[in-house]
């Protein structure tokens, strides 16, 4: 039995094939990138080495930390709306009847492509013939925003569908979440008097602490590394107003064929992303929860 | 007397009581009502205006049903549209990505979490820091490796990322099913003089059965709406999925809502049929990703 469970041609055999693909196809990428980033590059011809030159460049580049910073937001937003994701799936779990159907509902947007999703916000937001400026101009707003075009609101604008697309799929997992808080302390708090807010604040959150830590963790690197839905309703315009650090990336490597410099940019993306998910990790793991993700 | 004056004052109180439930439940009923309609509003709007023709889109109220629905939306973009040759690259690229993915998926995990070997939780953490990289930090080199290994342009770069990018999450879902596999089973099987292969696919992998369909039907939905890759590395209109396929199309056809409305619907049709059949499956695998203990 042992013999025939460690028979290590069995093992490589298994797991070749798979590590193999994720070396040669991630790891050895990031390595890569972070090499190509000390290169002037075009993609095509020759590298010339230029050190550490490109990374310096990004420390004075304007147009670098206003996409950073615009990912910043993003990140922030999306972190904010997890508040409202955990109090719809507070009621959601509250012995609701018709509770499958709402959250099936919730998730449908999560499903469809970005691009589609992108193309149909595109109409909402369309200045005259709209959805969203139709009901404005019909409530009385006579001069509604001109939303993607607009330098001042259109992050804002690209930020609501973003929220739209991913409510489901945070609903899912709080409600998963508080579905498996067991009932009796819910019965116990209310033989005590406790009021639902109570037990919401003092109960059922307390419990669910280390999938909220998951869903911090996955909603920051998720709008940091954010780009589909902008490179399609904006490309990052109008004037750099909407762009953010993926979107940058792609524009340096595969438009303007700086593939060094792109790669100077998506190395830092790589570091930012893995540093920041050690922190919230850090910030939040007490001793006693001991969540795997 | 008073024995009745007190039972008079106890039911009133549980009508109040009562009340106050029910006002509360349908506060708590509207609050879920009111995200449901914010979720799939904007997608009534559109399967409504995929049936209009650019007068009626613009001049009948955003939500007023067409008078006459234009069917021919559909049949013209799917004609004119390359709709067809999409959907069946989309197919291609989804199917034989989701099979490759699940098969070495199972394979890995199977021998790191049944198998007897040293190694097995180092290889295990690569593949699960995988999770953590953002695919835009690896897109220049593996544009690059492509391109120098002439598979640039061609379906099989496509399969290949997917797949390597889809293993790390595919595992995570896999590996708690895994773990819960009686020991007995295998001895069993040995003791019968099963050899390791046949046991892994006649009994392991059909007893493991639901956890793969689940995991299938994630990467189906993942692959199906992917966009970032296959924009970049497939440049011929004839291998384009539907996903990138209907961007470029719907830029031709930028002045006429109806045909636009028609070639989204059409794209998320598969998805949204798929998820009325299997949406239980659907949602235990997004949170199964991420819920643990």
């Amino acid at each position: 039995m042992n013999q025939i469970m460690s028979d290590k041609r069995v093992i490589a055999l298994y797991t070749l094939p798979a590590l193999l693909l994720i070396l040669v196809l991630i790891y050895v990428p990031i390595v890569l990138t972070g090499y190509y980033g000390l290169m002037d590059w075009d993609g095509i011809g020759a590298m010339t080495f230029v050190g550490l030159e490109n990374y310096a460049a990004l420390i004075t580049d304007g147009m670098f930390w206003s996409s950073a910073y615009h990912s910043l937001l993003l990140a922030l937003f999306s972190v904010g709306s997890l508040v409202l994701y955990l109090a719809v799936s507070l009621v959601l779990s509250s012995n609701m009847k018709g509770a499958d159907l709402f959250r099936k509902i919730y998730l449908i947007p999560m499903l469809l492509s970005s691009v589609a999703i992108a193309q149909l916000w595109m109409r909402i937001y369309h200045p005259t013939n709209g959805v969203m400026n139709r009901f404005l101009t019909t409530i009385g707003i006579e001069n509604p925003p001109l939303w993607l075009s607009d330098t001042s609101i259109v992050l804002f604008a690209i930020f609501i569908p973003i929220i739209w697309q991913y409510a489901g799929f945070y609903i899912i997992i709080y409600y998963a979440a508080l579905k498996n808080v067991p009932k009796e302390l819910e019965e116990a708090a209310k033989i005590d008097g406790a009021t639902p807010v109570q037990i919401a604040y003092k109960i059922k959150l307390p419990l669910i602490a280390g999938v909220i830590k998951v869903t911090i963790v996955l909603a920051v690197i998720g709008s940091l590394k954010y780009f589909d839905l902008i490179y399609v309703m904006t490309d990052g315009g109008p004037n750099g107003a909407s762009e953010v650090m993926a979107s940058y990336m792609y524009k340096l490597a595969f438009r303007t064929n700086d593939f060094g410099y792109g790669s100077a940019v998506g190395f830092f993306l790589l570091v930012l992303i893995l540093i920041v998910t050690y922190l919230i990790r850090k910030a939040t793991t007490s001793k006693e929860d001991e969540v795997q993700y | 007397m008073s024995s009745n004056t007190a039972a008079a004052r106890t039911e009133e109180g549980v009508k109040i009581g009562s009340f106050r439930l029910r006002i509360s439940r349908l506060i708590l009923y509207i609050i879920l009502g009111v995200v449901a309609v914010a979720q799939i509003l904007p997608l009534i709007w559109l399967l409504l205006f995929s049936l209009k023709d650019n007068q009626e889109v613009f001049n009948l109220p955003p939500l007023a049903l067409p008078s006459d629905p234009q069917w021919g939306n559909y049949a013209r973009v799917w004609v004119d549209g390359n709709i067809g040759l999409y959907f069946f690259n989309s197919v291609v690229v989804t199917g034989v990505s989701v099979i490759l993915t699940v098969l070495l998926a199972s394979l890995v995990t199977f021998a790191i979490t049944r198998m007897n070997w040293k190694l097995n939780k180092v290889v295990l953490g690569l593949f699960m820091v995988g999770l953590m990289i953002p695919v835009h930090s690896t897109l220049i080199p593996l544009f690059s490796f492509f391109t120098t290994i002439g598979l640039m342009d061609n379906h099989l770069s496509i399969i290949l990322t997917y797949t390597a990018f889809n293993l790390p999450l595919t595992m995570m879902i896999l590996l708690g099913f895994y773990y819960t596999i009686p020991r007995e089973l295998e001895e069993a099987a040995i003791v019968d003089g099963c050899s390791i292969h046949r046991m892994f696919f006649r009994i392991i992998l059909p007893i493991t059965a639901p956890v793969v369909a689940t995991t299938a039907i994630i990467n189906m939905i993942y692959n199906w709406n992917e966009f970032v890759f296959v924009n970049t590395f497939i440049s011929s209109d004839n291998l384009k999925t539907l996903t990138v396929g209907i961007q470029n199309f719907i830029g031709q056809y930028a002045t006429d809502w109806g045909a636009i409305g028609a070639t989204l619907v059409i794209s998320m049709l598969p998805i949204l049929i798929a998820f009325f059949i299997l949406s239980n499956r659907i949602v235990e695998g997004m949170t199964s990703g991420s819920v643990k203990g």
